[in-house]
């Protein structure tokens, strides 16, 4: 990681708390051009908040966002899309009563003269399913809710590839699949952050995220204890932050 | 990409989408001929010319009214002051022609953006001040009684006196207008499936085969055609007087639905409708501003209330502080009926045709029957309980198989 090279997105001293509860006290964060920057941390540690306020769902109540070297501010997920920045929730947001095209295309429809595009829409669709190899979908006119819960998030992290992205947000890509699908998934994350695209990929399984990501950032209790490079650092020693075992060590060279 | 399915397979297809409760239209429309076939029986006058150009022209309102609470009702919400809405609009309009000596279509037009004003503040009390819908129209729904008693004034009656509204719900098309208007809806079908095969041909996309497409003209055709003579046979009584062709109010029906149905199935907004009342938070995430949405879906609503209330002040040729009672909750017990969901998402406007049908066919039939008055709001009452009972074990049953 040259010094030289400027975040895709860098936070610096986030604050978010609701009523009395401080769930973000002062966190930086930053996330590089083709990496994947896993973002780790015990429940509640406050990995949704932080992705929120990126993701223009919900902002922060003071701090700085950085996206490419200037300052923004995200403050609708319409800011978020036009910056560059997509989501994958854990919970989907994808409509059940809508069919593939028109959840991979929701909110940015293609229109020719006054109707819809349906035909460039499918055609785009079904070649960037295939361009993720993804051989399970049959139709991508089927609705969403005859989906399985592995075409589901192939469906939603097809969406985000489908809008050249800078910075593709996945929350939990992999906590509902199977082994094979959990291999796909994370083979999409990779190619994805190859093209160029700056990755965040929160999860709750270290030997995933050790596979795939360059760096761990780690929250605990609204707090960044570390940031390490994945390559120099273990599983022993991300649950140690992860559970408060290890002592505070930002940009943690004092890693085991 | 998937393989084309023969004929036979979609059948299949259809009849499995129906073992799985998604029947959309299917009860209704079933209903409907059942009803029709039964009053026959019954009633030596239910089936003539006459009383089908009277049944459509009953109706006309009544469907109008639903096709605004579709839109209403496509995203989770509901509007208990619909019917209100749609007396309230016709007191204006005799109020204003009468009073102001303003040209009719002035007076419509006034009419018409006050109902559509009247969504504007549903919408923002529902959507910004987050006041849920049904409080909101419940006191509008109180509210407008008292106003359009006000703006009538006690006792009063005011006859309309505008030929051009009158004949919306008395006029007919010539016989001629009627089959050029048959012909233009069996051709519009028959065109629009042709062009959007070829396109999809053309973009290398499968196409479903084609003997559906030809099922589902021969099927408007029928429909459509048999219709069009029946309505073109003389239906008056005295014979020195010609009564023939289309009621006037099928072509206001349809100048609705056209328009709202290219509104609602080839258009982002249209979409976005959908999504809203499928998954809110997943249509805010994608971008969507859900709160201007749905006000524009009342300001939709209600603006087709308003219509609704001037063609139902056409058919009675007056109005009164109680017009629009009668419709009170048919809007949404047609809708409902032609088989749109009440949890949101899942319904199209031909659903408020077929309902709006469904429910004028029981209040004529049973009034031909010359049974108890109390009856056909019992009936009515029962069928829409049938209907809500339907959509909601499909529900039920696709969050069983995790669907």
């Amino acid at each position: 990681m040259s010094a030289a090279r400027v975040p895709v997105i860098e936070l610096k001293a986030v604050e978010k708390s609701f009523g009395a509860v401080e769930v973000l006290s002062g966190v930086n964060f930053v996330a590089m051009a083709g990496e994947v920057t896993a973002l780790v941390g015990d429940n509640g540690a406050g990995k949704s908040t932080l992705i929120k306020g990126i993701a223009g769902v919900q902002s922060y109540d003071s701090g700085t966002i950085l996206f490419e070297g200037k300052e923004v501010s995200i403050k609708s997920p319409v800011d978020a899309s036009s910056l560059g920045i997509e989501v994958v929730y854990q919970d989907l947001a994808l409509c059940d009563n809508l069919d593939i095209v028109q959840n991979m295309f929701l909110g940015r429809e293609m229109v020719r003269s006054i109707s819809l595009d349906d035909e460039t829409m499918e055609q785009k669709a079904a070649s960037t399913l295939k361009g993720l190899s993804v051989r399970t979908i049959s139709s991508v006119r089927q609705k969403v809710s005859s989906l399985s819960g592995g075409q589901r998030q192939t469906v939603a992290i097809a969406r985000s590839v489908l809008w050249e992205n800078k910075l593709v947000i996945l929350d939990e890509p992999t906590a509902a699949l199977g082994v094979s699908q959990t291999k796909q998934v994370l083979k999409m994350v990779r190619d994805l952050a190859d093209t160029g695209v700056a990755v965040i990929l929160i999860s709750h399984n270290m030997q995933e995220v050790l596979a795939v990501a360059d760096s761990v950032q780690i929250l605990r209790l609204g707090q960044m204890v570390a940031n390490l490079k994945a390559s120099e650092t273990n599983l022993h020693s991300i649950v140690s932050y992860i559970t408060g075992a290890e002592s505070l060590s930002i940009n943690g060279e004092a890693a085991l | 990409m998937s393989e084309e399915l023969s004929f036979k397979e979609e059948g299949k297809v259809f009849f499995n989408n129906i073992r799985h409760g998604r029947m959309g239209a299917l009860p209704a429309i079933i209903g409907f001929f059942v009803l029709v076939v039964l009053f026959s029986f019954l009633s030596p006058v239910f089936f003539t010319s006459l009383n089908f150009a009277n049944l459509l022209q009953q109706s006309a309102p009544l469907i109008i009214l639903a096709m605004g609470l579709v839109f209403i009702l496509l995203v989770a919400e509901i509007d208990l002051s619909a019917g209100v809405t749609s007396g309230l609009v016709s007191a204006i309009f005799v109020v204003t022609l009468k009073n102001l000596g303003i040209p009719w279509w002035l007076a419509v037009m006034l009419a018409l953006l006050v109902g559509v004003g009247i969504g504007l503040v549903i919408g923002i009390m529902v959507s910004k001040v987050g006041i849920p819908s049904f409080v909101v129209t419940l006191a509008a729904f109180l509210a407008f009684q008292g106003l359009q008693l006000m703006v009538i004034g006690q006792g009063g009656l005011y006859r309309i006196e505008s030929p051009e509204i009158l004949s919306l719900e008395n006029g007919n098309l010539s016989v001629a207008f009627g089959w050029a208007l048959a012909v233009f809806l069996v051709g519009f079908v028959l065109l629009s499936g042709l062009i959007s095969r070829k396109r999809r041909r053309k973009n290398g996309h499968a196409n479903r085969t084609i003997s559906v497409l030809y099922f589902q003209v021969a099927m408007t055709a029928l429909v459509v055609f048999s219709s069009v003579y029946f309505l073109s046979l003389h239906r008056g009584s005295n014979p020195e007087v010609q009564i023939q062709g289309v009621p006037v109010a099928v072509l206001v029906v349809l100048v609705v639905l056209i328009p709202s149905s290219y509104l609602l199935n080839r258009t982002p907004f249209g979409i976005h409708v959908y999504a809203v009342g499928g998954n809110p938070e997943g249509a805010r995430r994608a971008g969507i501003n859900v709160g201007k949405l749905r006000i524009i879906i009342f300001m939709i609503g209600s603006g087709l209330a308003s219509i609704s209330g001037l063609m139902a002040a056409s058919r009675v040729g007056t109005v009164d502080a109680s017009a629009g009672r009668t419709v009170v909750l048919s809007g949404v017990a047609a809708a409902v009926v032609g088989g749109v969901s009440l949890f949101g998402g899942r319904g199209r406007l031909t659903d408020a045709v077929i309902g709006g049908l469904v429910i004028a066919v029981i209040d004529n039939g049973l009034g031909l029957l010359s049974l108890p008055s109390g009856l056909n709001l019992a009936v009515t009452g029962a069928v829409l309980l049938m209907a809500a009972t339907a959509d909601a074990l499909s529900r039920k049953h696709g969050t069983l198989t995790g669907r």
